[in-house]
């Protein structure tokens, strides 16, 4: 029996363990509780499968490992599938894991929870850094899938209260595959725009599909934006862990527009209310200064210069009197001028003077007043007091 | 259009300060009646920015591709 015949090299007795390894388990499913996660700068990740006596090595791939919904995390129980592989370099075996998936929805709970509390501790759900929404924003910022129900909701929503305001869409995967990392870098982009305020959501789901929204990563973008960020994810017994870091939270995704927008019937309304109130106020104020206008007419300083007028009026009513009464007696004066004159005149009535005897010569209708005026020849009318006698000089 | 467009916000601020100034007692008719005549127009241009106001959707595209060609 030659002994040497069975002596095998390293290499040799390596190569028939992992041919023997990897054609008895090409596909294995193992339960099992992680531990030492490390998430490799090349995108590949390496860990330990344990439970309470053994362990085993496994790898996951960049590309296969994009598939996982969750981030895995040291402690979460596990249920693994891919194959045995050995590495001969180092002579170790590991399982090649092709998919994961948490041993149960309690697993899922359980790393939910964990991740609370770590960010709860780190201060991130703090009442002190949660922003204020404003109340009429220009543009509101919305990480949603672009042909989901929930967006479809939300466009709605914001068309029929508020429609004057512009919708920016960072269209994301909400689930699945990437779903959180690229949440995570729609709300960066979005940061980097001029929207007021951000809204993150998804219509409703199993746990697993709204799992994007309890991711570390999701978790940190909103609370690093510097644009406020309200979240609407799933619906009312939904709680994510980005609910808890947003700035506000709101049951669904519709709620958390109507949530973002002001209602157009409350505007239309304060509007309408300010075009009535503001005539009546101004009525009053019309009414008011007219009031007090009134008052001050009527007060003793408005009087003073009424009464000068009344008292300047009763002077002139005086003097007019005054004036009357000289003229009155001015005329009287006058009168028994005339009357004196009358009678000084009447004295001198050429009748009178005729009744005593006295005639009157005239010629050609002229009196002739001495003998100068007589012309010769010229035909003469004597006027005695009771009549004429014509005498006929021919 | 190059004219700025107001914030709607900013009209509503103005059209409530309007609103507060001419309840107050200590202003006078002459400003109430320029306030209120402000107060007018802003309302009709409130009411007409409403009416008119059409819900804009625009998308953010992704940066991804772009950083990816840097």
């Amino acid at each position: 029996m030659n002994l040497r015949q069975n002596i095998l090299t390293v290499s040799q007795i390596s190569g028939k363990i992992k041919q023997t390894l990897e054609q008895n388990f090409e596909q294995v499913s193992v339960i099992g509780e992680i531990s030492n996660f490390k998430a490799h700068f090349s995108g590949h990740w390496y860990f330990t499968l344990k439970d309470e006596s053994s362990q085993i090595s496994c790898t996951m791939w960049k590309g296969v490992n994009s598939s996982v919904f969750f981030t895995p995390d040291d402690g979460m129980k596990i249920i693994v599938t891919g194959k045995i592989s050995v590495y001969t370099p180092r002579g170790n075996y590991q399982i090649d894991v092709r998919s994961m998936q948490p041993a149960g929805e309690g697993e899922l709970q359980a790393a939910f929870e964990k991740l609370k509390k770590k960010l709860s501790s780190e201060g991130l759900f703090d009442l002190q850094y949660k922003k204020a929404i404003g109340r009429f924003p220009e543009k509101i910022g919305i990480v949603t899938a672009g042909d989901g129900a929930a967006f479809k909701d939300m466009i709605s929503v914001a068309s029929r209260r508020y429609p004057l305001v512009q919708l920016v869409l960072r269209s994301s995967k909400v689930q699945g595959l990437g779903a959180a990392a690229e949440i995570a870098r729609a709300i960066e982009e979005l940061n980097r725009t001029d929207v007021d305020v951000i809204i993150i959501g998804r219509g409703g789901g199993s746990l697993e599909d709204l799992w994007a929204f309890n991711e570390e990563v999701v978790a940190r973008a909103i609370f690093d934006s510097v644009i406020p960020i309200i979240s609407g994810v799933g619906h009312e017994v939904d709680f994510t862990i980005a609910d808890f870091v947003a700035d506000l939270r709101a049951p669904t995704p519709t709620a958390a527009m109507e949530l973002a927008t002001p209602d157009v019937e409350d505007i239309i309304n304060f509007v309408e209310e300010f075009a009535e109130d503001a005539f009546v106020n101004l009525m009053d104020k019309i009414s008011s200064a007219s009031k007090e206008l009134d008052n001050l007419i009527k007060s003793y300083g408005f009087r003073i210069p009424e009464n000068m007028i009344l008292t300047k009026t009763q002077m002139l009513d005086n003097l007019f009197y005054r004036i009357e009464n000289h003229m009155h007696s001015k005329q009287q004066q006058i009168k028994n001028k005339v009357v004196l004159f009358t009678k000084i005149l009447e004295s001198f009535d050429v009748n009178k003077t005729l009744k005593r005897g006295f005639t009157l010569t005239k010629q050609n209708n002229a009196v002739l007043k001495r003998s100068s005026d007589f012309i010769k020849g010229e035909n003469v009318t004597i006027r005695f007091y009771d009549g004429e006698v014509q005498i006929n000089n021919d | 259009m190059t004219k700025k467009r107001e914030k709607f916000e900013d009209l509503l601020k103005r059209l409530q300060e309007i609103s507060d100034q001419l309840e107050s007692e200590d202003i006078g008719l002459d400003d109430s009646i320029q306030l209120y005549e402000e107060g007018i127009k802003l309302s009709e241009l409130c009411h007409k920015k409403l009416k008119e106001a059409e819900l804009k959707i625009t998308e953010l595209k992704s940066e991804l591709g772009k950083e990816l060609e840097n």
